[in-house]
Parts: C-alpha cells; sequence; structure tokens
C-alpha cells in the first residue's frame, strides 16, 4: 500500500493528461480542442511539483531561513514557470487559429474541417 | 474515420501510454524523496554565488537563462503569429460604435484598481530576485490590469493607450535587451549570458546583478506581448460584431 502511495501522484499526472488526450480525440469543437490540450498540458505541472517535492522542504527562497535549509527542488519550478507561459501564448495562437478556420470554412467541428483549400 | 474507430484508436493508444508510464513511474524514487542533486546544489550555492534570495528566479535568469530566451522567443514568435492570423486587410478604424462606457463608481473603482494593479505588477516585475514573482507573473498582471480600461470605458480608450506602434516596439526591446544583456560578456571572452553586473548586497533591491535586469525585460516583454494579444483579439470580436451588425 505504502508502494502504491508513493507513486500515485504521478499516476493522477498520468490520468490527467489521459484525460486532456480523450477530449482531444473525441472533439466536436475546436475551442474544446484547445481547452484539452491545456488540461494535458496541465499534467505536466502536477508531474513537476510532485517529483521535485521534498519532505518537510521549505519553499526554495532564502528570506529569514538559513541558506543550509532544505528546500524543494527550485529547477523543476523554474521548469513549470516557463511552461505556464508557453501554455498561455500557445492557447492564444491555437484560438486565433480556430477563428480563422471558422472565418473560412463555416464551422468550427474539426470534421468538417477536411477539405483542403489552396 | 469515424468517431467510433477513432476512439477504438484512441483507447488502444491509452493502453500503451499508461502501460508506458506505470513502467516508468513505479521505480521513481519514493514520493517526497526527490534525489536530484543539481536543485539541492543551487539551493545550497545560490544566495553565494548571485546574491539573489529566490532560487526560482535565479534558475530562470541565470543558472538556465538560457532556456528562458529560447522561451521568451517562444512567445514573441506565438504573439507575432497571433497577430499575423488575425490581422484585417483594410481596417475597418472608427466604424464601431462609441460606446460610452459604464456608470461613474465603475469608471472610479476600475481606475483605483488599475493603479494598485499596476504597482503590485511593477513590485513583482523589480523583486524577482528576492521573493516569489518575476517578470512574468509582474508581466501579466500589468497587461491584465490594463483590461480594466476595457471594461470601464470602451475599446477607442483602450486602443489609445495600448497604442500600437509603441506597444509593439516596447515587446521587441524587452526581448532584444535580455540578448543584448546575454551577449555582452561574449566581448570579454566569458560564456554567454554570464552575470557579469555587480552583485550588491543581498536582500537589497539592486543585487544579484543581470538577474534582476533580466527580470525587468522579461516584464516589459510580457507585458506588451499580452497587450497586443488582448487587442489583437478584441479587435477581431468587435470588427465581427460590426459585421453582424
Amino acid at each position: 500500500m505504502t508502494a502504491f502511495l508513493h507513486i500515485y501522484p504521478y499516476l493522477i499526472a498520468g490520468w490527467i493528461f489521459l484525460c486532456g488526450l480523450y477530449g482531444i480525440a473525441t472533439s466536436k469543437h475546436l475551442v474544446h480542442m484547445v481547452i484539452s490540450l491545456a488540461v494535458m498540458q496541465t499534467s505536466t505541472y502536477v508531474l513537476l511539483l510532485n517529483i521535485g517535492y521534498r519532505v518537510h522542504g521549505a519553499a526554495p527562497v532564502f528570506v529569514g531561513v538559513s541558506p543550509g535549509t532544505v528546500t524543494v527542488d527550485p529547477v523543476v519550478q523554474a521548469l513549470m514557470l516557463t511552461d505556464i507561459v508557453v501554455e498561455a501564448t500557445i492557447m492564444a495562437l491555437m484560438l486565433a487559429m480556430a477563428d480563422r478556420a471558422h472565418d473560412r470554412a463555416g464551422t468550427l467541428s474539426p470534421d468538417d474541417l477536411r477539405m483542403m483549400r489552396g | 474515420m469515424t468517431a467510433k474507430w477513432r476512439l477504438g484508436v484512441f483507447w488502444v493508444a491509452a493502453a500503451g501510454f499508461a502501460l508506458l508510464y506505470f513502467a516508468g513511474v513505479k521505480n521513481l524514487p519514493p514520493w517526497g524523496h526527490y534525489r536530484g542533486l543539481y536543485g539541492q546544489m543551487i539551493s545550497a550555492v545560490t544566495v553565494y554565488e548571485r546574491h539573489a534570495t529566490d532560487a526560482v528566479n535565479a534558475v530562470t535568469y541565470d543558472y538556465r537563462g538560457v532556456d528562458t530566451l529560447g522561451e521568451e522567443f517562444i512567445l514573441f514568435a506565438a504573439v507575432l503569429g497571433c497577430m499575423v492570423l488575425l490581422r484585417e486587410p483594410e481596417r475597418p478604424s472608427e466604424m464601431a460604435k462609441p460606446d460610452k462606457g459604464l456608470s461613474e463608481t465603475v469608471k472610479a473603482t476600475a481606475a483605483a484598481s488599475f493603479a494598485s494593479l499596476l504597482v503590485l505588477g511593477i513590485y513583482l516585475s523589480t523583486h524577482g530576485q528576492l521573493s516569489p514573482g518575476g517578470g512574468f507573473q509582474g508581466g501579466v498582471v500589468i497587461a491584465s490590469a490594463s483590461m480594466l480600461i476595457y471594461i470601464a470605458e470602451n475599446f477607442q480608450v483602450f486602443k489609445r493607450i495600448t497604442s500600437h506602434p509603441l506597444v509593439e516596439a516596447l515587446e521587441s526591446l524587452g526581448a532584444g535587451f535580455y540578448a543584448i544583456i546575454g551577449m555582452v560578456p561574449l566581448g570579454f571572452a566569458l560564456p554567454f549570458l554570464t552575470n557579469w553586473l555587480p552583485l550588491g548586497t543581498t536582500g537589497t533591491l539592486v543585487s544579484s546583478g543581470t538577474i534582476a535586469v533580466i527580470s525587468c525585460s522579461v516584464g516589459l516583454e510580457v507585458t506588451a506581448a499580452f497587450l497586443l494579444l488582448g487587442y489583437t483579439f478584441l479587435e477581431e470580436i468587435i470588427s465581427g460584431e460590426n459585421e453582424e451588425a
């Protein structure tokens, strides 16, 4: 049971990833698809933060604590920070694409966007 | 491919992913006992080496500054892509109805909130080396605060304040300045993005050398980028509404 609990946080990250992927695979609407991708990306935050966590670790901010204090891992937190910014901008870009697809094809359903036009 | 087939393919892929993922995580160190040395080392040396008290921002803007530079150009390119995609060939500029905005109470509250959010955003951007925060968070706060102008007033006022050429120039400056700070040490035969500025006293505003400067330039870049995004999307919505009307 303890062994299971030790990998449980990582399994949650995988579960969120699959939820997002399911949303993309079954999507009927481009905006829904973009949000599903955002859900998938959220799983990486959960994974990164869980990997870097240390029991009784302080936040990696050395104000009022001695520099030798055990902290959670700052590297994965920095990774997550850049991840969030990339997610926000990529969502903006994909929503812009969805908007243009709607202008050209008159639909937001991925099923109706099959034909290519030059 | 029908929806049923697609779902079938998904379940096969999901099962494969679940198996590989489980095999990947099952032998990880127990939760809460991370053994990566890189982060521990940075936690131990960042105050001595960089005079920065926030290890996360020391990683973001210094130890892994190259990655952040690349990430900033992802932001830059994505905003550029949005603007190219949503550009209007012939802009129906002043066609939008001159909306007189909401009540005076809302305008006054929005103005007060805007001022305090602006201060908070600048504080976050300039104190990145000391406490949680930094350029990305500060920039987003400032850009979101400016949306209050659109809510309380109207699009014309928002457009005048985000005056297009200046914000575009600021975005390019923010991104370019980061690269320039990184390139200065190359002239002294030092590696790219070496922390070459005086480190100052730990815990004060002017400390940690290039970390503070890069944090501010990222704040500028993110503010301008999100202002441009807001402007581009709002204009798209408003020109769409005009076509329908």
